[in-house]
């Protein structure tokens, strides 16, 4: 399943959720405002590092970028992909869920 | 692969809509098939063809617009959303059609995937 | 069902699992509302539909909910209509009900209370998941 966050941690429960109820094994893509949670030393990049080892995370690299987060060192083991990459992960995961 | 697509929000207070029409652009790109879009809750007034965005942004109507009549992809504006805000077919942009939440179910049943995007 | 005859192409007619995620609380945004107009068109298709309740979603089926002052419709009874359209799997997560000082007692529904390691399992198990 690829589960795919667009709310930034800080405003909303989205990835607090995601977390609690993604089951391991799974891929986490942040999109839109939920980019910023990927940037390394963020308060919730530390509830990411945490779970690294049981999911595979993804950030949106437009959305890093046009939140001027480009030149932010990210968390240690998220993939940027782009549209494309975006579109491959739904591909290759079987069911993709969206934590509005 | 065939995907179905659903847009929660409009176009200009939420991001959905912009991602969505890149996350279909690529898709279209690698080969796949988009079975259809599916706009629901203020997601219909992505089809008010009415709207005027100032010169220098994105026009989404347009752009999605576009895709259903160049590209040939079956956009579906949910009329019970639609009605409910205005959302008539004379205020239609060219491509989309108005129909029931029916179809969101069958785009489920028919596509591979379904990928969500709202607020 | 006939006219939903086109859906049954050459084969066997297809059932997914469908399951819809209600993470807000009614009123102060239409998705509830909308969300529970998608499940009731759902059940005519034949689906294997299931529903979620967690996060603020719980609200929606918390009892005596009285709309009168706000002007706007109560539309929680509808919510025990759904087991007329054959709509039974309603989950609620564990969690979220205690995080927000309610239990199943409190809910218009009986619903399935599960911790979420067991929603987890019934998530990852899902074809099509709708969530607004």
């Amino acid at each position: 399943m690829l589960h795919i966050v667009n709310k930034s941690p800080f405003e909303r429960n989205g990835l607090k959720s995601c977390l609690r109820l993604a089951k391991p094994g799974s891929a986490i893509l942040l999109i839109e405002d939920a980019a910023v949670a990927a940037v390394a030393g963020s308060a919730p990049a530390k509830d990411i590092a945490a779970r690294m080892g049981d999911f595979s995370f993804y950030v949106l690299g437009p959305d890093i970028d046009a939140r001027g987060l480009g030149d932010k060192e990210l968390v240690d083991g998220i993939k940027v992909v782009d549209y494309g990459g975006f579109v491959d992960l739904t591909v290759e995961q079987d069911t993709c869920q969206s934590w509005l | 692969m065939k995907f179905g697509i659903l847009v929660n929000e409009g176009p200009f207070t939420h991001q959905a809509s912009d991602s969505a029409y890149r996350f279909v652009l690529a898709a279209l790109e690698k080969g796949h098939e988009i079975y259809r879009v599916f706009f629901y809750h203020d997601g219909v007034n992505n089809a008010n063809k009415l709207s005027e965005p100032q010169s220098d942004d994105r026009d989404l109507v347009k752009l999605w617009s576009a895709l259903g009549t160049e590209r040939e992809i079956d956009l579906v504006v949910c009329v019970a959303a639609a009605l409910r805000r205005g959302v008539k077919d004379d205020i239609l942009a060219e491509g989309f059609r108005i129909s029931g939440l029916g179809q969101l179910i069958e785009a489920g049943v028919e596509s591979d995937r379904l990928v969500v995007f709202g607020d | 069902m006939d006219d939903f005859d086109e859906f049954d192409g050459d084969g066997p007619e297809v059932v997914k699992r469908f399951m819809y995620v209600n993470r807000r609380a009614p009123y102060g945004t239409v998705y509830a509302l909308e969300c529970l107009e998608t499940i009731l068109i759902a059940a005519a298709f034949e689906q294997d539909v299931s529903v979620v309740f967690m996060d603020d979603g719980v609200y929606q089926l918390k009892k005596d909910q009285d709309t009168a002052a706000i002007g706007m419709k109560n539309f929680s009874p509808t919510y025990r209509a759904l087991e007329g359209y054959e709509v039974e799997k309603l989950y609620v997560e564990k969690e979220s009900l205690e995080e927000r000082g309610l239990t199943a007692e409190d809910l218009v529904v009986p619903v399935k209370v599960l911790n979420s390691a067991e929603l987890q399992e019934i998530m990852a198990a899902q074809d099509v998941v709708l969530s607004s």
